[in-house]
């Protein structure tokens, strides 16, 4: 079956006064129909630049300097301009952290999600007009008739968000693209988001790319997980193996730092350091001045990524695997 | 017979007049909205600090949380209600015993960059109110604040630099010395790690444990994150829209939440274990604090309302030792 996104060796560089900023460096993933990835990492990790990269959104001085994003096979990195636009808010949907990055203020909740039916299908007013209502009631807002009318500051942060997610799901994409959409909201608003999205995206088998700093949110959520260290991802696998038996060291850094698996009164593993400016990455793995593991190996040339099962990891001495096989 | 706290706050509230927007302000010329508006930031909050335990604050955004904790600080008046120290009102000490109970409690907060005078060095950002405040002298400044600068990690040869040239995590550190340089015994922690990656957040939360220890401090930690407030705290406060609604030692309320608005909280949570989960949550929106429903806060979101919900509003009472709940289900 041919992925829905398949993005192999992307690189995305920032040319700015002070240097190349490498933001993303060589990433690879893929998405199936259907499938939810979530793509974890602190600030700075590229997460959001590979988001932008997929959508042709990275404004200069950034651009995609290497590698291949293919969506259903057809190439984008490639594409021109007009047919990007095509894709995009209709077989390739995003939302964003701030719901406002897509939602216009001045046009009433109702008007943006026509214009956005009516942008890529030939439905009448009125039917659109329905699909519209119905959009709505589908992420749970009460009395779906009467928002349509509402102008975005007429809701809270949570409604908004969930009216970015109506629009960016009503023409069932192929392939949603979701940058941190929960991290601003309360946890029982964020439930909410997540069940809303959980069922449109089983519905309609998109494709998910889940971009988070929340290890926990995806935990629930992914069926498999990338976590993303200074431009480049580390580690990549299913859900449940990735979380329970890590091989990266930082992956198992940072799930060792998690208070929830701490216990009361003791102290949190913590990882030394901070991440390296992307201005200047070290040779070798950039994680070498905060692992515990490194070697003067890890520093000679860029770590090749090893597969096992279906598993991937960038690391010259991994933790061991459950079977205790370190290879 | 239980020792008198170190600090704490008796009915307090705190409303504010919000100033209309031009709409707001059109609406009312028009005859069709009343004048400003009140936030009833803070409904008859009574809580109770203990000399050496770190008390965990929740509640979803808007609560009334960070308003708790100023008022808490000293750094915001209340509209009305008490704030004891060690028993005593403090707004009716005077003189020198005034001021050092304005030290003894020091806050930190979320946002290290915009807490931090960016044209001030890291020494003098430090050093400034001890020196004011006649705790050292200026021949004493130097080391005292090296000392502080390695207690809470930074090095010491950094002092002469400015808040930009530090990382996040740094900046942090940096807010954490300027609350201690005045020897404070409590330390209200508002967010105070909400904007760091994990891998940082965990140093800070060591660093805030360790000075626990060595400095024999008392902290009220606010938090939005389940996760931290469980590890960290002793006990644990929870608010809905300007009122505590449960309080509870740490490992009695995640055992067994009693308030149903808890207990949505804790289910809603997102888990490490959570694998393929069902996502669920409660219905509603967090209603406004400008226009709160009446009785119990939370009846238009609660599973359980009753009649009696809507017009009355359940006291915070004692439902075992050391536990304290507001639901009208108790009383049934
Ligand atoms: N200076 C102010 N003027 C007007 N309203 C205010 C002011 N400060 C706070 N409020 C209001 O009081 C209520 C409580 O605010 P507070 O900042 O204490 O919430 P919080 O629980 O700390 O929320 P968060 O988790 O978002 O930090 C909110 O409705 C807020 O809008
Ligand atoms: N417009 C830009 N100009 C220069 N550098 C940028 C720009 N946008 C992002 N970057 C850099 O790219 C890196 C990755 O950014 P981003 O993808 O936003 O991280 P995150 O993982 O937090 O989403 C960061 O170091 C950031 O500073
Ligand atoms: S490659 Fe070396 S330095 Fe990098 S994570 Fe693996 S062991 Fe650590
Ligand atoms: S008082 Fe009533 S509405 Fe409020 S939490 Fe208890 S049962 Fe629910
Ligand atoms: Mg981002
Ligand atoms: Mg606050």
């Amino acid at each position: 079956m041919t992925p829905t996104l398949d993005i192999a060796g992307l690189s995305t560089h920032f040319f700015t006064r002070d240097g190349i900023a490498k933001a993303v460096d060589g990433v690879s993933f893929s998405i199936a129909p259907g499938e939810v990835l979530g793509l974890v990492g602190e600030s700075g990790s590229g997460k959001s630049v590979t988001g932008f990269s997929i959508l042709g959104l990275v404004d200069p001085p950034g651009r995609v300097v290497a590698g291949a994003i293919r969506f259903k096979g057809e190439d984008l990195v490639g594409a021109d301009a007009q047919r990007l636009r095509s894709l995009r808010g209709n077989r390739i949907a995003m939302v964003f952290q701030d719901p406002m990055m897509t939602l216009n203020p001045v046009l009433r909740i109702g008007e943006q999600m026509t214009e956005a039916i009516s942008a890529h299908s030939k439905a009448t007013k009125s039917e659109a007009q329905a699909r519209a209502r119905d959009a709505l009631g589908a992420v749970g807002i009460a009395s779906p008739e009467e928002r349509l009318t509402a102008y975005p500051h007429h809701l809270s942060g949570g409604m908004r968000q969930r009216v970015a997610i109506a629009i960016a799901l009503i023409n069932a994409p192929d392939l949603l693209i979701a940058d941190e959409p929960t991290t601003a909201l309360d946890v029982t608003i964020q439930g909410q988001i997540l069940s809303v999205v959980q069922r449109l995206v089983a519905r309609s088998h998109t494709a998910l790319l889940w971009i988070t700093h929340d290890l926990s949110v995806v935990a629930g959520l992914a069926d498999r997980i990338a976590v993303m260290y200074a431009g480049r991802i580390v580690e990549q696998g299913a859900v449940d193996g990735l979380l329970t038996c890590p091989r990266h060291p930082y992956t198992a850094g940072l799930l060792a730092s998690l208070p929830e698996r701490a216990v009361h009164g003791g102290r949190l593993a913590s990882i030394p350091g901070m991440a390296p400016s992307l201005l200047n990455r070290p040779q070798g793995c950039a994680f070498r001045s905060r692992c515990g593991l490194a070697r003067p190996e890890c520093g000679n040339a860029m770590i090749a990524e090893k597969q096992v099962g279906d598993r991937r990891f960038a690391c010259l001495h991994p933790l061991a695997d459950s079977a205790g096989q370190v290879m | 017979m239980e020792a008198t706290p170190l600090l704490a706050a008796e009915r307090i509230d705190k409303r504010f007049e919000r100033r209309l927007d031009f709409a707001g302000r059109l609406a009312v010329k028009l005859g069709a909205a009343p004048g400003n508006e009140t936030v009833h930031a803070l409904d008859g909050v009574s809580l109770a600090v203990r000399r050496g335990e770190v008390l965990g604050v929740v509640g979803e955004s808007g609560c009334g949380k960070s308003t708790l904790g100023r008022i808490l600080a000293g750094i915001m008046p209340a509209s009305s209600g008490r704030i004891l120290w060690q028993g005593a009102d403090r707004d009716r000490l005077t003189g020198t015993e005034r001021r050092t109970v304005k030290l003894a409690v020091q806050m930190v907060f979320q946002d290290p960059a915009s807490s931090l005078n960016p044209r001030m060095r890291v020494a003098d950002i430090i050093g400034e109110a001890p020196l004011v405040h006649g705790q050292v002298t200026r021949a004493e400044l130097g080391d005292y604040i090296d000392t502080i600068l390695r207690d809470v990690g930074l090095d010491p040869a950094m002092k002469q630099r400015y808040p930009h040239q530090f990382s996040g995590g740094q900046r942090q550190r940096i807010g954490i010395a300027r609350a201690l340089a005045v020897e404070p015994q409590c330390i209200i922690a508002d967010e105070a790690v909400a904007a760091l990656d994990v891998s940082i957040r965990a140093q800070i939360i060591n660093l805030f444990d360790e000075l626990r220890q060595k400095r024999d401090l008392t902290y009220l930690f606010i938090s939005h994150d389940l996760g931290i407030v469980r590890f960290i705290a002793d006990r644990v406060v929870v608010m809905y829209l300007g009122r505590v609604v449960e309080s509870a030692p740490t490992s009695a309320l995640f055992a067994a939440p009693n308030h149903p608005y808890t207990v949505a909280l804790l289910a809603g949570a997102p888990r490490l274990e959570d694998r393929k989960r069902a996502f669920a949550a409660i219905e509603g929106e967090i209603p406004s604090p400008l226009n709160p429903p009446r009785g119990c806060h939370f009846h238009p979101r609660c599973p359980h309302v009753m009649a009696r919900c809507r017009e009355e509003a359940p006291r915070l009472s004692e439902i075992a030792p050391g536990r304290l709940s507001a639901c009208h289900l108790n009383q049934a």
